[in-house]
């Protein structure tokens, strides 16, 4: 039997079918169906387990406030676990199923649980597992996470696309129901920009769901032909099936957008679009939300919202049941019964918890007033209640209005609180919204429909005439007036039988009451004790019915009782909308070196560096280590010349008048007087005293340097000197530019490095020894008229130069010295080699300057000038900065030459202790921070921090590194191992 | 949150860089003087932690590289001015 509880009528369409599978089984619904209804069409009111107690559980609501029916949909990578059903449009070939049970859903082998129940009551976690303790590693925590839970996840990369967008307007209004629509209609009317956003894929909001007539027509048809006004209108965007998720400073929203009909029909389409919306101002019409009564066995499968059965019953003409009894504690419940009748659903019984007259008459149905529901039978569905006169009343759903909570929560994001109404027994958006917000409509408290629509109409104008634009002279809408009276009903004395408050969580009255009764009386630590409201419906139906139940427990009033706060978001955003296009290779961007192509080329293996991607080393026919390649590398650069990509060196261009004069202030060494064509090298310090960066300076004219720093502090070093310019120095005349990415540059490293240059360099310039010395600077041309800067620096210790070109000519160059550099077996080298040359070398760099070292702990106490200021001169010369038993870098010697060389790793991370000496915190002197396989010396050396270091050369100490399990004697050495004199430098 | 740049217009406050609060700009000149380690300790460290407005220093690193001390409420995160460090700085009497 197909879909036995669909009648005619909705705003579906019955031509058009769609089929789908719940659980396996095929199953058909139509066009305009959510997954919900047509599963309520085909009668499947049991849709799920609860988290905890495994209990069979339904449909309770027709919206995003489902705490129930969650779902998995989709299978494969697509599988998407907590799915709400209540807001997932029908489509052809949608698979759901069931979560959290074991065995078929109807038979779940983890049920026995709820009869453990008494040992699961709130916070069980803390008390129950506890003995022995050893048991809630191994056992307890598996078999709890493994029984109670949500979805799964697929474990596979999510193939869909997620995409990210700005939008900006003068209104956005959030909510296209009754109110937002009359709004939206008059702010667009004044020309303003506006943008409508609605979380529901059809806009109209409850008018969709209702029986109310507008200006003579339903309601859904005046939604249908409003909504069709305002999207002819060319300053208005209409945003459906939009979550505005919250509100933050100064006007931005975020929303999501679903367009998942759109990706399913081509991949490279984002499923969800991840908006940030600019406002100047924003009306929030998002309505209001039903809530629950607890009573004795509320959670049981066609026990639903009253609202929701209108909306199954109206929206997508679904009959939820055939013999349906309401139960409610305000007049907007009797709307159910009455709507059902009309279309010729029998009502079997309307309770109302109120002693008044009855709001209505119901045809065919009891009516008790002053009456509740105590408890219902029915394991897989409900089949009878009984009531507080001892009445049993046999029944197949059960439609239940606790009365309506505004939707304020955005209202909330940024700490205002919610203030409490009784008259219409709810919490009500307190003036302290977000700046720029105002709220019209049920949101804010006005449940009269005909009052919401003039709201609305008024605030649309009235925020439109406050930005300046002129407003029309338009009429709202007109519609009955229906009153809306409600009197609180939190909890029904229910005896033995559980009440649910929050169905997600499995939440009881009763866990409420002894929580408080432990002395959790703040509703936060409720909250977060039996972790109400903490599901994935973040309590949409449960948080104000637990602060009714918790002020009746503790006898206080609801206002003292309090509420919780609101966060963004105001539903479940998917991560991956966060990411956007930011993933993988692209989740920032891949920079690469001019030199990239022609090493990809040679096979060069590359290793990211920041965000560079940097040649690592050459692998040469044979070579079939890493450490075969680098070795060659190093020796082959130390006997002849070897070329390496330095291009992500940080590189900024300085000019001015005063540039000598603020560099002197930048670097704790004198640079007031470098002559024009020299280059210095320099240490910056923080203003604390901590070494900040190192690097080279040239001057290339009397008023030109450029600077160089580190690759990975090439973007906060410029950062620091804007500051020092324009917050200390305003009036220096100095004028900055980051270069690093207009100039290719490469290091020319080894004893042939100047013959190779020479046969690029144009014949005019003189780059002889005696004409362009150690540290010489200076612009040049090479290969007929290509303009290059040249310096004579060197990394590796060796006779070296690194010449520069306008990045367009970076490729062209290194192909061109590989090519001048035949004769001399040049060969190039990757950041392993460059790293072990600058360690044979004695350099520091980013292992060692770690922002815990001083110039002195560096070795570099000698190059501080003491005759001017400087960034981090005076905090530097703190006694504690200076002092001899500080952490100092120096070099460290296997005393066992063949120390390693089998172990496959380096001294690199070893902590340093005394020889006699336990190691542990306590006895730790130290560590290694740098550390290679010296392929000149044969042996390992390394670089790295011992207390004292400076004047313990020649001692003996370990190396002991507890994570590889070795232990090595090490002799404190000079950190300068290769050419200590710098002869090899000046030739 | 926007930041309504001087010279730009009103910004994304993504586009920027913070740092802390616009006293930095008060750096002490008198490195020679007995009092210059305190002072400078006192330049560095010493902060109120203001509840109300705030002047702080926020760099438009994704855009014109300027430092801007912005007066922003750390209570309500309003920004009530928005001026460029260098005119600040003068206006504070530092100069070269």
């Amino acid at each position: 039997m197909s879909q036995i509880n669909r009648i005619d009528g909705g705003l579906i369409d019955q031509t058009k079918s769609v089929s789908f599978t719940f659980n396996g089984q095929i199953l058909r619904g139509y066009e305009g169906d959510t997954l919900a209804s047509a599963l309520l069409a085909n009668n499947k009111h049991l849709v799920g387990r609860s988290f905890k107690y495994h209990r069979p559980r339904g449909i309770v609501t027709a919206g995003s406030e489902e705490p129930n029916a969650i779902m998995e949909i989709g299978h494969g990578a697509y599988k998407e676990p907590n799915t709400r059903a209540t807001i997932t449009q029908l489509y052809n070939g949608l698979e759901a199923n069931s979560q959290n049970h074991r065995g078929p859903l109807g038979f779940d082998f983890m049920a026995i649980t709820d009869f453990f129940s008494p040992f699961l009551s709130a916070g069980f976690y803390y008390k129950t597992f506890m003995w022995p303790k050893a048991f809630w590693e191994k056992f307890y925590e598996p078999a709890i996470r493994h029984s109670a839970g949500l979805g799964k996840l697929s474990m596979l990369e999510d193939p869909d696309t997620y995409d990210k967008g700005f939008r900006y307007c003068d209104i956005l209004i959030i909510g296209a129901g009754a109110s937002g629509l009359s709004a939206a209609l008059t702010a667009a009317e004044s020309g303003a920009r506006v943008i409508l956003a609605d979380e529901d894929f059809i806009m109209g909001g409850r008018l969709n769901s209702e029986t109310n007539e507008i200006n003579g027509m339903s309601g859904s048809e005046w939604a249908k032909q409003a909504v069709a006004k305002l999207s002819a209108m060319d300053n208005v965007t209409l945003m459906a099936d939009t979550t505005i998720f919250g509100a933050y400073d100064h006007g931005i929203y975020g929303a999501i957008e679903n367009r998942a009909d759109e990706a399913r029909a081509d991949s490279n389409k984002p499923r969800q679009v991840n908006w940030r919306i600019y406002t100047k101002r924003t009306i929030l019409c998002a309505g209001a939300t039903e809530r629950a009564i607890a009573f004795g066995n509320n959670d049981r499968p066609g026990i639903m919202m009253a609202s929701a059965v209108r909306t199954y019953l109206n929206r997508f003409a679904v009959a939820t049941g055939q013999s349906v009894s309401v139960y409610t504690n305000n007049d907007d419940g009797w709307q159910t019964a009455k709507d059902l009748t009309d279309k010729g659903v029998k009502v079997v019984a309307v309770i109302d918890s109120r002693s008044i007259d009855p709001v209505m008459a119901i045809e065919g149905a009891e009516i008790f007033m002053g009456t509740d529901v105590t408890d219902t039978k029915g394991r897989r569905a409900i089949k009878s209640i009984t009531l507080s006169n001892g009445k049993t009343i046999n029944t197949d759903t059960l439609a239940v209005s606790g009365g309506w909570n505004p939707n304020l929560h955005l209202t909330c994001h940024h700490r205002g609180i919610p203030k409490w109404n009784e008259e219409l027994a709810t919490f009500l958006p307190d003036s302290s919204v977000p700046v720029g917000m105002s709220v019209a409509g049920r949101a804010k408290g006005t449940m009269v429909l005909a009052d919401a629509i003039v709201e609305g109409h008024n605030e649309g104008s009235s925020v439109a005439a406050d930005l300046g634009f002129k407003t029309g002279d338009s009429k709202p809408a007109t519609t009955a007036s229906v009153a809306y009276n409600v009197s609180a009903k939190w909890g029904v004395p229910s005896g033995k039988n559980r009440a649910w408050v929050d169905y997600q969580n499995d939440v009881t009255a009763k866990d409420i009451k002894l929580a408080n009764q432990e002395g959790f009386k703040s509703v936060e630590h409720v909250k977060r004790y039996t972790t109400l409201g903490m599901a994935t419906d973040q309590g949409k139906t449960a948080n104000v019915l637990a602060i009714g139940i918790m002020a009746d427990n503790m006898d206080k009033s609801i206002e003292d009782t309090g509420t919780t706060i609101f966060r963004p978001p105001y539903n479940p955003v998917a991560m991956g909308a966060f990411a956007g296009r930011r993933r993988g290779m692209e989740f920032y961007p891949t920079r690469y070196t001019p030199s990239h192509k022609w090493s990809a080329e040679q096979n060069a293996i590359f290793v990211e560096v920041g965000m560079w991607y940097r040649s690592q080393w050459f692998p040469q026919p044979g070579e079939t280590f890493w450490r075969d390649s680098v070795d060659r590398e190093v020796r082959q650069t130390r006997e002849s010349v070897g070329i390496c990509d330095v291009t992500t060196l940080g590189k900024i261009d300085i000019k001015g008048a005063d540039v000598s004069e603020f560099l002197n202030r930048l670097y704790v060494n004198a640079f007031a007087k470098v002559p024009v064509g020299k280059t210095r090298y320099g240490l910056m310090l923080r203003e604390d005293g901590i070494a900040m960066d190192d690097g080279t300076t040239a001057r290339l004219g009397e008023n030109h340097f450029v600077m160089t720093t580190t690759t990975a502090n090439a973007v906060s070093v410029y950062r620091h000197m804007q500051f020092c310019h324009q917050c200390l120095w305003p009036d220096l005349d100095v004028h900055m530019i980051s270069v690093t990415e207009q100039y290719a540059q490469y290091a020319v490293a080894g004893p042939n490095s100047r013959k190779l240059l020479q046969k690029i360099v144009d014949a005019e310039h003189d780059i002889s020894n005696e004409a362009f010395p150690y540290m010489g600077a200076g612009e040049i041309s090479i290969c007929g008229g290509i303009p290059a800067r040249l310096f004579r620096i060197s990394f590796s210790g060796e006779l070296a130069y690194e010449i520069a070109v306008p990045t367009r000519y970076g490729d062209s160059l290194i192909r061109v010295l590989m090519e001048a550099g035949e004769e001399f077996n040049a060969i190039p080298y990757g950041t392993e080699a460059l790293g072990a040359m600058r360690i044979e070398k004695g350099h520091a760099a980013g292992p060692e300057l770690n922002g815990q070292t001083s110039a002195y702990d560096l070795g570099m106490g000698g190059m501080v000038s003491g005759k001017k200021d400087f960034i981090g001169y005076t905090l530097g010369l703190r006694e504690g900065m200076q002092r001899d038993d500080r952490m100092q870098m120096v070099g460290f010697k296997p005393v066992n030459k063949g120390a390693l060389l089998d172990a496959g790793h380096s001294m690199a991370g070893a902590h340093l202790v005394n020889l006699r000496d336990k190691p542990d915190t306590f006895t730790d002197q130290g560590w290694i921070s740098s550390s290679i396989y010296s392929p000149i010396f044969g042996h390992y050396i390394g670089l790295g921090y011992i207390k004292g270091g400076h004047s313990r050369k020649g001692e003996t100490v370990r190396a002991v590194d507890l994570v590889r399990g070795q232990d090595i004697e090490v002799e404190i050495c000079s950190p300068h191992f290769y050419d200590p004199e710098g002869e090899c430098l000046r030739v | 949150m926007i930041i309504n740049h001087p010279l730009l217009g009103p910004r994304d406050s993504e586009e920027f860089v913070y740092l802390g609060s616009a006293d930095l700009i008060n750096r002490p000149t008198n490195w020679e003087s007995e009092e210059a380690a305190e002072d400078f300790y006192q330049y560095l460290y010493i902060r109120e932690n203001i509840a109300g407005d705030n002047r702080e220093l926020w760099y438009h690193e994704q855009g014109d590289q300027s430092w801007l001390v912005v007066t922003r409420c750390t209570l309500t995160h309003e920004i009530k001015s928005v001026e460029l460090a260098q005119d600040v700085s003068r206006a504070q009497g530092r100069s070269k």
